[in-house]
């Protein structure tokens, strides 16, 4: 359930519940959405968005921890790890995120 | 970090692969909670990828498919009422009720709106201050917060014209509702991240405590996903069973509490009922008695109250609103009859052996649940036929 | 429907009335006036009831489509435009050079002179670019509410050229397929314009002719066994149909078929897989393996079909039609799109 996506804040238009809100970019769109649930994130953080409703502030420490944690957890590469897909110049979003 | 395709890194995804492998001794069977859990897993072939070390249930988290088909009659009963207009997401509208689903109710002459927002509804309402403007507040305790937020914008803006048709569920009692059911065979639960997002995971301690079986926090991402399977084979491996959080980036153990005091400011828990499964004590919200102004069925604009002449006018559905006694919000929803859905959801029952899978239950015409999303087991089996285990 | 209108000919309200479409004095104002003068050429100008064209240079193709979109006008496109390059482009991918066009309109009534005159800038300046002359039309006015605005049908003719198509059907194991640019452009700009989702900038429309780089493909000579613009439905029904047509299954490298980025912004916040979304300028191949070099040198040479990419390739039929592999790996079912794609929360 719950198609939730990761966007920054680009700055906050509204600071008062329940109409707080604020410019929020995805890739290369950016869209208003309300802050009502995050009033402690700031401008250059980044938020969860489900519904256009940020409901959680996004953690970037913990978030590298987690990303060094499995690069450790991977090491030494698998030798037979399926093919990387060739580099393209924009890559595709996995859209159907929930 | 953009926080997304740091966690879709093929390399980081194929070692956890085999850390999962070099785990198991067995195969273990764990439930994905989420919808859309779900989704990312067979998007990505994780599912079939893992299928000789993990049987993945597919859960009952997807909220569009366990509302009701009583709510979407309701809901469609309502955009034909003459003045008013139903927003609601855009796959709610697909979803068949007993006589067909919001888009049919359109193409017959009802007002139905799709809407990336509840928020969006709420303007709507703003700049058509002569129409009703329903919203068909579906979804779990994510979802919940927004639609809370809509009322509470409603109020500010003192706008008389919106109002909610509140379905919306709650997880944790479903998935009490599930473990407690004979034949239960899943040995651990990855939980719904972005529920977990906004009710934090403490409550799942007194759960894994009772129940001893590992409940892993669980993101979307393919890597996400796989350290939440990581983790729940560790448990199962080692015989511990825990609450973990895997989606540490996301969830705090307590939870949101911005977004709590939204919820718990507007809604209430009450019993309701899941398409599928039947009424589950708890397993809905409802709006508190200090919001009912705000809730459709109360405004007199329900189905129960179709027939009353004096409530076809904006105006008098108003009046209604202020005169009307609380109305109840009546579980009359049962499981279709003869649907197994309940022993599909605990993987007691593969979808090909139910006896109406493909005749009478298609995605097309569906009976329950998991015939209703794409991602739900039955229609998962209608299209791509059972997963390949790959050896 | 009255067949008198009350209103003066010259009335100052600027709006189209439904007398505009009754045959009269003012119906035969507005042809001489607005729709004449943009469209000029000796076919069209007896105004006769129907224009007797030339012989073709090939055998004769004809289609044609009915333009209903809402909005009006969105970024990267219009309605009038797009009535040219929908028609003229299905042409193309049949092989065929546009020549002619008939346009109908359907006008609602009340509907303000200066879009209708927008409209008709728009379509041409599409016909002029495309090398195509509108040679016959109708106008119809209808009361109001009985259309949204302004309906357009285009009916267009088109001379086969002398160069082998050889159709989906033909489709063997090891062809390529080709994608002519980032999927998706023109479905998220219409729903982003329509839907006033506040997005910034907002996704611009892909609409374009797609003609220059066919008719590239032609004078080179390149092997090519089936074109098609996927529009409706995106590139994934043109995928469907195709293996379909051949009894084949189309593999497809997920990470080789391009977007743009508020496309992908826009179909993440949405939870709408680019590859169901409508596109206007952007086509699907599928070529032999040895003329995939050939081919992709003369769609990068053309600007509407730059950033192509082989994006996979025929494979003999497998478990499912169209097979979509993604990041890890693995090959997944594609789903034929179910209808118009709507925003989800799950």
């Amino acid at each position: 359930m719950c198609l939730g996506v990761p966007g920054r804040i680009v700055r906050w238009l509204e600071r008062e519940p329940p109409l707080a809100c604020g410019e929020v970019e995805f890739d290369g769109t950016r869209r208003i959405c309300n802050l009502a649930c995050v009033p402690e994130a700031a401008e250059g953080d980044y938020v969860i968005v489900h519904a256009g409703v940020a409901i959680t502030r996004l953690d970037a420490d913990e978030a590298g921890k987690l990303l060094d944690e499995l690069r450790s957890l991977c090491e030494p590469p698998i030798p037979d790890a399926p093919p990387v897909p060739d580099e393209p110049p924009s890559p595709r979003p996995n859209a159907d995120r929930v | 970090m953009r926080f997304v395709d740091e966690f879709r890194d093929p390399a980081l995804a194929a070692g956890l692969i085999e850390r999962i492998r070099q785990t198991a001794t067995r195969r273990w069977t764990v439930m994905e909670v989420c919808g859309g859990q779900t989704h990312s897993l067979l998007r990505h072939g994780i599912d079939a990828e893992l299928a000789d070390v993990i049987e993945l249930i597919h859960g009952p988290g997807c909220p569009v498919c366990v509302t009701p088909a009583e709510a979407i009659d309701e809901a469609i009963a309502l955009s034909r009422m003459p003045g008013v207009t139903v927003t609601s997401f855009g796959d709610m509208l697909r979803v068949p009720g007993s006589r067909g689903s919001l888009l049919a109710a359109r193409a017959a002459g009802g007002e139905v709106k799709a809407v990336y927002s509840p928020l969006e509804a709420v303007q709507l309402a703003r700049a058509n201050p002569a129409r009703q403007i329903v919203f068909f507040a579906v979804g779990f305790e994510t979802t919940a917060p927004a639609t809370a937020l809509a009322v509470q914008q409603a109020r500010h803006l003192g706008l008389s014209n919106f109002s909610l048709l509140a379905c919306h569920v709650r997880v944790r009692p479903a998935m009490e509702a599930l473990v407690q059911q004979a034949d239960f065979r899943v040995a651990g639960f990855l939980a719904a991240g972005h529920v977990c997002a906004v009710l934090g995971y403490a409550d799942y301690e007194p759960f894994v405590a009772r129940y001893r079986l590992p409940v892993v926090v669980t993101g979307f991402e393919p890597t996400d996903l796989l350290e939440g399977l990581l983790e729940a084979v560790g448990q199962l491996e080692s015989g511990v069973a825990r609450v973990a959080n895997c989606y540490g980036r996301s969830v705090r153990r307590e939870g949101n509490a911005a977004a709590l005091a939204i919820m718990d400011a507007v809604y209430e828990p009450c019993d309701s009922p899941w398409r599928g499964l039947g009424v589950i004590p708890g397993g809905g919200l409802r709006l508190r008695e200090a919001w009912m102004a705000f809730d459709a069925r109360h405004r007199g604009l329900g189905a129960r109250h179709e027939r009353l002449p004096e409530a076809t006018t904006p105006e008098a559905m108003m009046l209604e609103s202020i005169v009307k006694p609380v109305v109840s919000v009546a579980a009359t929803s049962l499981p279709i009859a003869d649907c197994p859905a309940g022993d599909v959801l605990i993987g007691k029952l593969k979808p090909p052996a139910c006896p109406h899978f493909g005749g009478r239950c298609t995605p097309d015409m569906p009976l329950g649940a998991p015939m209703v999303s794409a991602e739900g087991a039955c229609a998962a089996y209608y299209r791509y036929g059972p997963p390949r285990v790959s050896v | 429907m009255s067949g008198v209108c009350p209103r003066p000919d010259s009335g100052g309200d600027n709006c189209v009335h439904l007398a505009h479409g009754e045959g009269g004095r003012l119906s035969r104002q507005m042809v001489r006036r607005r729709i004449l003068p943009r469209f000029t050429n000796r076919f069209l100008e007896p105004l006769g009831d129907a224009a007797e064209l030339p012989p073709l240079a090939g055998p004769p193709v004809i289609t044609t489509d009915g333009f209903v979109v809402s909005p009006l006008f969105f970024p990267g496109g219009d309605i009038g435009c797009l009535s040219v390059y929908g028609t003229t482009n299905d042409l193309a991918v049949a092989g065929a050079r546009p020549r002619w066009l008939s346009l109908g309109l359907i006008l609602e009534e009340g509907l303000a002179d200066e879009v209708l005159d927008r409209v008709l800038d728009s379509i041409a300046r599409a016909a002029e670019e495309v090398g195509v002359r509108i040679v016959t039309g109708d106008t119809k006015v209808v009361p109001r509410g009985a259309v949204d605005r302004l309906f357009i049908t285009t009916t267009g003719l088109g001379e086969r050229l002398a160069w082998p198509l050889e159709g989906p059907r033909t489709l063997a194991a090891g062809d390529a397929v080709i994608v002519t640019g980032p999927v998706g452009r023109h479905g998220f700009a219409v729903l982003a314009a329509r839907e006033n989702l506040g997005i910034d900038p907002p996704p611009a429309s892909d609409c374009g002719s797609l003609w220059p780089a066919i008719e590239a493909l032609a004078a080179a000579g390149v092997h090519v066994r089936a074109m098609r613009d996927a529009t409706r439905g995106g590139v994934a029904a043109v995928w469907h149909e195709w293996a379909e047509a051949s009894g084949q299954t189309l593999a497809i490298q997920e990470s080789a078929v391009t977007v743009t980025p508020s496309v992908r912004g826009l179909s993440e916040l949405l939870g709408i897989d680019p590859l169901h979304v409508a596109n206007e300028g952007t086509m699907v191949l599928a070529v032999p393996a040895d003329a995939v070099e050939p081919v992709m040198a003369v769609l990068r040479g053309v600007p509407i079909t730059a950033k192509a990419t082989v994006v996979g390739r025929v494979e003999r039929r497998g478990f499912s039609p169209v097979t979509v592999r993604g990041p890890l790996g693995r090959a997944r079912p594609l789903d034929e799109p179910l209808g118009a794609p709507l925003p989800r929360i799950c």
